[in-house]
């Protein structure tokens, strides 16, 4: 037997749960627990494309080093699903522990030897204070998470505020929940707790943080980004992004006596939700859609006449696992090239990709200035990692100086004056035309919007230099475009190197900590974070600085490797794919385990020579 | 050449209406539809209706999908802005509209390609959703730009320009808009100026989601013997229920009607809708009877034309989901963000 695993604030537990069983808040007060004592944790729900009665685990990473990427490996399982025993007891780690429910005896070949075995008969314990079936499901789970307060140190009085918090309001549930949680804690103290590894231990690596999900971030985002219109179809995992849009709508933007500054439909499907955010940006107001891989799909055709009249538009687009319906409820960023170039002809769209919620937040906010200044769709990436799960992230901030950028609008005055308006006329080179709202004026400024080849008036036309004449300018817009996205980030490792690493969206957690991790083993990787497209010139750059760049990603065709080499005329070579697509998030160990495979070889070719 | 503008020379002799405008200010582009086509009549109808209700073109916002019917709104209200959209999908794109800016008059002009078959399901959402809006569908029964195939509205059994009966039923779109909660819901006939010019006006001053299935024949695929959108068999089969004078609320109401030939319905703001009957018991406020009504004429081969519903006092989609009277398109900072202060308050509520 190995060494049973003692650390102190870096380890992951993992729940192994039924859905419907109401373990959901039980996890989510142990987790945030652990945040309040000051130490940084990262839960994620993985969870099946059901109701209720399947599988459902819940994993926290403890990091008091901030490391909020998934990690991979199980160092305490709490295995309260015997549908999924023998996975969850194969996933510990050697030397992990597990935890389980012991009323009913197990043989001995359902248990590891490599592993601590806690035992604690929490169904014996239940069935004994309770009587109703469904007190005692849901007292259980609180149980458990009063004996892991023992185990692990989690000081008691932090989970009674949180359980005073939870249910302030409906007070009478408190003292009930408190006293079910101290039982389960009581119990181990006086059966458990004699070694066990694993500690919870004060500290103040929290800060200012908060935690929320990405979808919620980016919902608010499009409240503060004075979005007015929203269609949507409810579709996993975008939904809540909607759905927090209208929660903050809601809560912000109601005058009790004049009604609601804010309309949201739930579309037939995503081909309405996208007509419906055209026709609103058409007529001057700010709409965005939210939605998943399949609604992109559906919305190509509507993406090529925003694109072509020029329109804007703002898509989140939560990602999970594709192509078809793939798998909904995991995770991936597989949508990069269908939101790039979305639609039949020659079509590029413009691209942001938030790594957290913070950024969910700020680029959900920019997403409206962008559309209104390009006058075109705007997509925001998320991805269910990041968009469904609670993530530690900075607070989120709002100038109130900042004036929304309505971009190029031509108005009644400025008619009046004599100003001379071709819709599709570029005024200063920068490829972006005026355009005018609906009514804005009797007898100037109308104009007739259409998919269909154009001039410079918006006249029909079939012409082929006048087609030409107006797609090239869409290529100048989409150069502007460039400057005006989110610029990337770069990160130089601590010694000069010769490679580099390119990453985006959700990958940012494990791509941090697995830098750090090469660069413990001595090797040396530069960093840069994209965060959108058209790629800034930085990029070109970064890759010409380094011999060999790898391209990190969460897709199985190298989605984003493929779209540098097409746009930046990259050669290929030179460009190294790492790729994780089995649905579960990328972790720091793959992907240093992946760039050090290539890597050491060379380091061992290096040393060998000197 | 669907962009060739009208020479503005002014009639000395054209009337202003009050705000000013000839009706040759309502007028669009010189049509490129075929030299008869029922669409032109129907544009031409749009533009007196507007004429005639002293409209302002540039509050209007005509939107279409794809189609010889979609391409119309290049030929009226050149001062409108209009939108030509995708093909089925005009009903979306007019929601949003209608959403972002409640204070102007919604046109959707749609075929029966772009509305029963590959829009349908818009079509249906829009109706049920009540956007205040006038939807004509210029219904020939045929794709007259892919030349000659039938539509979701050829009767079944008509036969096409080529010779081919068609074996698949009817949708008939004044049944279903009567089905799905349309407040206004008519039929007419592109050559009954007299009809259709009337109920354009009434559906323009509707404050719900009203809809104009008007029969207007293809004169290039779908005008000969054996087809029942032809204008003779149209013509011959119309069985119109009613004839409408329409009063805006400052007009005087002076002509007299023989007792119990006329119904009046006076809408929630003040206008009248005088309706001159034909069909003796017919009653444009019973949305039930109205469909039985068409189905039992439907049953003996009869086109009924005229007013068929009105709901004097319809609800619209922004009554439904509470919106502010002001168009959320001239909401500005002050109104749509809360500001860093209730940020600093979110973001405590989140450790």
């Amino acid at each position: 037997m190995p060494q049973p695993i003692t650390r102190t604030n870096d380890f992951v537990v993992k729940f192994a749960n039924v859905n419907g069983s109401g373990s959901a808040s039980a996890n989510q007060l142990f987790a945030k627990s652990i945040l309040r004592m000051g130490v940084p944790v990262a839960p994620r729900n993985i969870f099946p494309s059901n109701i209720q009665g399947l599988p459902t685990w819940y994993e926290v990473r403890v990091s008091e080093a901030g490391h909020l990427g998934a990690r991979g490996g199980v160092d305490l399982m709490v295995a309260m699903n015997p549908q999924t025993w023998s996975q969850d007891v194969a996933s510990i780690e050697p030397g992990g522990y597990l935890f389980y429910d012991s009323s009913k005896p197990l043989p001995k070949s359902k248990f590891r030897d490599d592993v601590t075995t806690i035992g604690m008969p929490l169904t014996a314990i239940c069935n004994r204070e309770y009587t109703d079936a469904r007190q005692r499901q849901l007292f259980k789970n609180i149980i458990y998470v009063g004996a892991l307060s023992a185990l692990l140190d989690i000081e008691p009085e932090v989970i009674e505020t949180l359980i005073g918090e939870q249910f302030k309001g409906k007070d009478k549930l408190i003292e009930p929940n408190i006293h079910a949680f101290h039982m389960g804690r009581d119990y181990a103290l006086e059966h458990l707790v004699s070694s066990f590894g694993l500690k919870v231990k004060r500290a103040n690596a929290v800060g200012d943080r908060i935690s929320i999900e990405g979808n919620a971030a980016a919902g608010l985002g499009a409240v503060y980004g004075g979005a007015t219109v929203c269609a949507w179809y409810p579709i996993t995992p975008s939904t809540s992004l909607a759905e927090a849009f209208t929660k903050y709508c809601q809560r912000y933007r109601v005058d009790p006596e004049k009604g609601n500054k804010f309309a949201i439909v739930q579309a037939e499907d995503e081909l309405a939700s996208i007509g419906m955010v055209i026709g609103a940006a058409w007529n001057g107001a700010r709409a965005f859609t939210a939605t998943s891989g399949p609604g992109i799909s559906l919305m190509q055709e509507f993406l090529g006449l925003a694109y072509f009249a020029e329109v804007p538009a703002v898509l989140f687009d939560v990602q999970r696992g594709g192509p078809s319906t793939g798998m909904p409820t995991r995770t991936q960023q597989g949508d990069v090239l269908s939101c790039a170039y979305a639609s039949h002809g020659d079509t590029k769209h413009v691209l942001l990709f938030p790594e957290d919620p913070h950024e969910c937040f700020t680029m959900g906010a920019q997403a409206f200035d962008l559309a209104d200044r390009l006058q075109t769709p705007i997509f925001v990436l998320l991805d269910l990692d990041i968009g469904m799960n609670e993530r530690l992230c900075a607070p989120l901030k709002w100038d109130d100086a900042r004036r929304y950028d309505r971009g190029k609008v031509m108005t009644h005055a400025d008619l009046e004056a004599g100003r001379e308006f071709g819709r599709y006329l570029d005024v200063d080179g920068d490829g972006i035309p005026y355009r005018t709202y609906p009514g804005t004026h009797p007898s100037k400024g109308a104009f007739f919007t259409r998919g269909s080849s154009k001039d410079r008036f918006a006249k029909y036309s079939e012409q082929g230099d006048v087609y030409r004449d107006n797609v090239d300018r869409l290529l100048r817009k989409f150069e502007t475009a460039k400057q005006l996205v989110p610029r990337p980030i770069k990160h130089n490792a601590a010694a000069a190197t010769r490679y580099g690493a390119i990453y985006y969206g959700s990958t940012s957690a494990s791509m941090s900590e697995a830098a750090e991790l090469l660069a413990g083993q001595g090797l040396m990787v530069d960093t840069l974070r994209v965060r959108g497209f058209p790629f800034h010139d930085d990029v070109v750059d970064f890759i010409n600085a380094h011999d060999e760049v790898f391209v990190v990603e969460q897709n199985r065709d190298a989605q984003l490797r493929a779209l540098i080499v097409n746009e930046c005329e990259i050669d290929p070579a030179k460009l190294i794919p790492v790729l994780h697509y089995d649905g579960s998030p990328i972790t720091a160990r793959f992907i240093s385990r992946s760039i050090a495979e290539r890597l050491q070889p060379v380091q061992k070719r290096l040393k060998e020579a000197v | 050449m669907t962009y060739l503008a009208k020479p503005k020379l002014h009639h000395p002799q054209l009337q202003p209406n009050k705000l000013g405008y000839t009706r040759r200010d309502y007028e669009g582009n010189i049509s490129t539809l075929c030299a008869g086509c029922g669409h032109d009549s129907i544009s031409a109808a749009i533009i007196q209706a507007v004429y005639q209700l002293e409209l302002p073109p540039h509050r209007i916002a005509k939107l279409s999908g794809i189609g010889c019917s979609s391409k119309t709104p290049t030929y009226f209200l050149g001062n409108s802005h209009g939108f030509n959209s995708v093909h089925g999908r005009m009903p979306s794109v007019l929601t949003g509209a209608n959403l972002a800016n409640r204070d102007l008059i919604y046109l959707g002009v749609s075929g029966d390609g772009d509305s029963a078959s590959i829009g349908l399901g818009q079509f249906a959402h829009c109706m049920r959703r009540g956007i205040n809006m006038v939807y004509i569908v210029e219904n020939n029964g045929v794709y007259g730009l892919t030349k000659g195939q039938f539509s979701a509205t050829s009767d079944r059994g008509s036969k096409s320009k080529k010779g081919v009966v068609n074996t698949d039923e009817a949708i008939d779109m004044a049944e279903l808009a009567l089905q799905l909660g349309a407040t206004f819901v008519a039929r007419s006939f592109s050559g009954d100026k007299t009809q259709l010019v009337p109920l354009i006006e009434a559906a323009i001053m509707h404050k719900g989601a009203a809809f104009i299935d008007c029969l207007s024949p293809c004169v290039a695929f779908n005008n000969h013997a054996g087809s029942t959108k032809s204008f003779d068999y149209v013509r011959e089969h119309n069985e119109a229920v009613n004839y409408l004078d329409v009063m805006t609320p400052r007009e005087e109401i002076t002509a007299e009607y023989e007792p119990g030939t006329v119904q009046e319905v006076t809408q929630h703001d003040g206008s009248v809708l005088r309706l001159r009957k034909l069909a003796g018991d017919y009653d444009v406020n019973d949305r039930l009877a109205a469909q039985r009504f068409l189905q039992e004429h439907k049953a003996d081969g009869e086109i009924v034309t005229g007013l068929l519903y009105v709901d004097p006092d319809p609800e619209d989609m922004h009554a439904h989901i509470g919106t502010v009277e002001t168009p959320l398109t001239d909401l500005d900072e002050a109104a749509l963000c809360p500001g860093s202060a209730a940020l600093e308050k979110l973001n405590a509520s989140l450790r």
